[in-house]
């Protein structure tokens, strides 16, 4: 039961930080809760789904296709945090004048909460399936339906309760700074997503690994301890980074920051302007 | 802003269509996954080269072959194979582990 408790926690503490943010950096939307809890479920759905086809993923293309589907699921959370903070960088503002004059939730939009929602459901469908193929293979071994079971609910609750904790924890940052705070948060989670894309694609021996590790603080802080592996989720802490790892982190922080800037200053200057064609350019 | 959606989309994509790249030459390294154990636990590689794990899991129920050393992470379906490319490595040893069954699941790689 103990072995099972410990590797769904793993799962569920990835997915359950990540949900944190997610309610954090929604804050004060109305219906975010809805919204979010739709994830939830069609991440679960999706999570189950990957699990039956576990097998038919890892041997697509020349069997690189679970690394590429990891990458894929990765890069699309990045690019929805990444619009996320765009978005609030025009917004934010406005929202949390609005949220301490009014003192309750105001509406948000369709947009941002539907990014919100696809990060959600991604987390929660490579987290979950990964878990849901544990669980299976437990079964399949013969561990007793209420062992495993309780081994399992125990872990998912454990998970949980961190990311509630996580939750409780923002939510007592003051309104006029939280969302800068949530801010830094999503951006430093998107880097790290990016970097964890780019083991994925380095791994399917797409990218080259550059320097195969910058340097090694497993003894100093295990990224496999509950504190490693909560920097890991939340900020992209990893013991032993490879280069095109800390590449990808760094180009995500610039890029994200860069167009945060390109909006706010876009949005003082001459209101919406041809932003996508000038990021492209 | 929903084209910040799109050329976001576009510039985390980018790489993806590179896809068609064929995978570098290594040379091959066999480890099997029976009883929820690694066969042979131990696999001496040299050193400063590409490598091409081929791990072959016998079980019937799913691994996760585990390596933060080498950064690797890769789900094997019960009674399929996986190849996993590595390096090139600096001299020394890089613990690996079935995230699923770590207990009895762990093997080391030793570059020299």
């Amino acid at each position: 039961m103990l072995g099972s408790t410990i590797i769904v926690f793993r799962e569920v503490l990835e997915a359950a930080l990540i949900i944190a943010v997610v309610l954090g950096a929604s804050r004060g939307a109305t219906g975010r809760g809805r919204w979010i809890s739709a994830g939830v479920a069609i991440g679960a759905i999706g999570a189950c789904i990957v699990a039956a086809f576990a097998g038919r993923i890892s041997d697509a293309l020349n069997g690189r296709g679970q690394e590429f589907f990891n990458a894929a699921v990765l890069l699309v959370a990045v690019a929805m945090l990444a619009w996320h903070n765009v978005w609030m960088s025009a917004h934010g503002r406005k929202l949390a004048a609005d949220m301490r004059r009014l003192g309750h939730d105001v509406m948000m939009g369709v947009k941002p909460l539907s990014a919100m929602l696809v990060v959600t459901a991604l987390a929660v469908l490579r987290e979950g399936s990964e878990t849901v193929l544990f669980l299976y293979g437990l079964a399949a071994g013969g561990t007793g339906q209420l062992a495993l079971l309780g081994g399992g609910m125990l872990g998912l609750a454990a998970g949980a309760a961190l990311g509630f904790l996580l939750y409780k924890g923002l939510v007592r940052i003051p309104v006029r700074q939280f969302f800068a705070v949530t801010g830094w948060i999503v951006l430093l989670l998107a880097a790290g997503l990016a970097a964890n894309a780019a083991g994925y694609l380095n791994q399917a021996g797409l990218l080259p690994v550059l320097s195969p590790q910058v340097w090694d603080s497993s003894n100093l802080l295990s990224q496999h301890s509950l504190f490693g592996q909560t920097l890991h989720v939340l900020v992209g802490y990893q013991d032993r980074p490879t280069g095109i790892g800390l590449i990808f982190y760094v180009v995500t922080i610039l890029t994200i920051a860069a167009l945060m800037r390109l909006v706010s200053g876009n949005r003082r200057n001459t209101g919406s302007g041809s932003l996508a064609t000038r990021s492209m350019s | 802003m929903s084209q910040f959606t799109f050329s976001l989309m576009v510039i985390a994509g980018f790489v993806l269509p590179l896809s068609a790249t064929a995978a570098p030459q290594a040379q091959e390294y066999r480890i099997v996954i029976k009883n929820h154990r690694f066969e042979p636990a131990e696999v001496v590689v040299p050193a400063g080269q590409k490598l091409q794990l081929v791990v072959e899991n016998q079980d019937a129920t799913p691994e996760e072959f585990e390596s933060h050393a080498l950064n690797r992470e890769k789900v094997i379906p019960g009674n399929s194979k996986a190849n996993i490319f590595i390096g090139p490595l600096k001299p020394g040893s890089y613990d690996f582990v079935g995230e699923y069954h770590e207990d009895t699941a762990r093997g080391k790689i030793i570059a020299k």
